[in-house]
């Protein structure tokens, strides 16, 4: 769930296809900056309602983000 | 130019501080003001405020606290819904030369002026990166471009400032939101009552006077407004040519 609703908000953004987007594709290669991430991060904050607590994480690929949200939702 | 807008200004009761506010407010924008500690200043600077019509709310708090500058910009964001501009002009002097310059002393100069700065970049960071604009000036000075005898830790602190300026600056230019830096040189305020007699100083001046509050917060304006979008990481002296 976490996931697709990751991929939908990329998608979004990026205006692709959310199918395009898999756990294992990078940031860098989708043309996301650090600071596309963080704002992706906030967006997703408001979406779970859980406040995540942002620089300890390296956040390279969809798969780390969506490790970091779940781990808060437990 | 600042109509709609909320600043934040810290040191905001007294000296340059009170300036930017008044000044923002003279132009529209709605104020909060943070001050450390003078009750008496902080109320009669608000009562100033709200005469020209403008919301206005003071908050007592020491921006050297991580979590009291953290938590002083939720209630303001609740407060006012927002926040567009931030004034970094919080400062403090100890001087004393080296070998009298205890560590402390050393220590909360940084604390406030330099490692303040930062807690209050840290916290409208994330609400600016959101609306993709913003406005962020900190308040640096001469001392810390060309140095002070005396002020080993002030001047390190602004210097500081400069850098952290242009690193923020830089991490937010593609976001459209500015960080830029004053450097005032001598400006007639509390901070500086114990030189401003001293007709030496002013002759080192070119412009062969201090400077005012409101000389600094007419600059504050540009900065916070429209008008100067396309400059970021910059640091403006304001010091009668004095560093030249």
């Amino acid at each position: 769930m976490v996931f697709e609703k990751i991929a939908a908000m990329l998608a979004e953004k990026l205006e692709c296809d959310a199918a395009d987007i898999k756990p294992e594709t990078e940031f860098g290669t989708l043309g996301i900056d650090s600071l596309d991430v963080m704002e992706l991060l906030m967006n997703l904050e408001e979406a779970f309602g859980t406040e995540i607590e942002m620089g300890e994480n390296k956040i390279n690929t969809v798969s780390d983000l969506v490790t970091l949200i779940e781990s808060k939702l437990d | 130019m600042l109509k709609g807008k909320t600043a934040v200004v810290t040191g905001g009761s007294r000296g340059i501080g009170k300036a930017i506010c008044l000044k923002f407010a003279e132009n529209g924008a709605d104020i909060a003001f943070l001050y450390a500690g003078n009750t008496a200043a902080a109320e009669e600077t608000l009562k100033e405020l709200e005469s020209l019509g403008v919301k206005a709310k003071a908050y007592q708090c020491n921006v050297s606290d991580a979590d009291a500058a953290a938590e002083v910009l939720r209630e303001i964001t609740k407060d006012f819904g927002g926040i567009q501009i931030l004034v970094n002009n919080a400062g403090i002097t100890k001087d004393k030369l080296v070998p009298m310059m205890k560590a402390a002393d050393f220590d909360a100069v940084i604390d406030t002026n330099l490692k303040g700065t930062f807690y209050m970049i840290k916290g409208v960071y994330p609400l600016f990166l959101k609306q993709k604009s913003g406005k962020i000036i900190n308040i640096s000075s001469v001392s810390g471009l060309n140095g002070n005898a005396g002020q080993a830790n002030y001047s390190a602190s602004k210097a500081g400032v400069v850098g952290l300026t242009k690193s923020v600056a830089k991490e937010l230019a593609s976001r459209g939101i500015c960080c830029n830096a004053i450097a005032p040189g001598f400006i007639a305020t509390d901070m500086t009552e114990t030189f401003t007699g001293n007709d030496a100083l002013k002759d080192a001046i070119p412009m062969k006077r201090f400077g005012t509050p409101e000389d600094v917060a007419k600059l504050a304006l540009f900065l916070a407004s429209d008008e100067s979008d396309y400059i970021t990481g910059e640091v403006i002296r304001i010091d009668g040519g004095m560093a030249m």
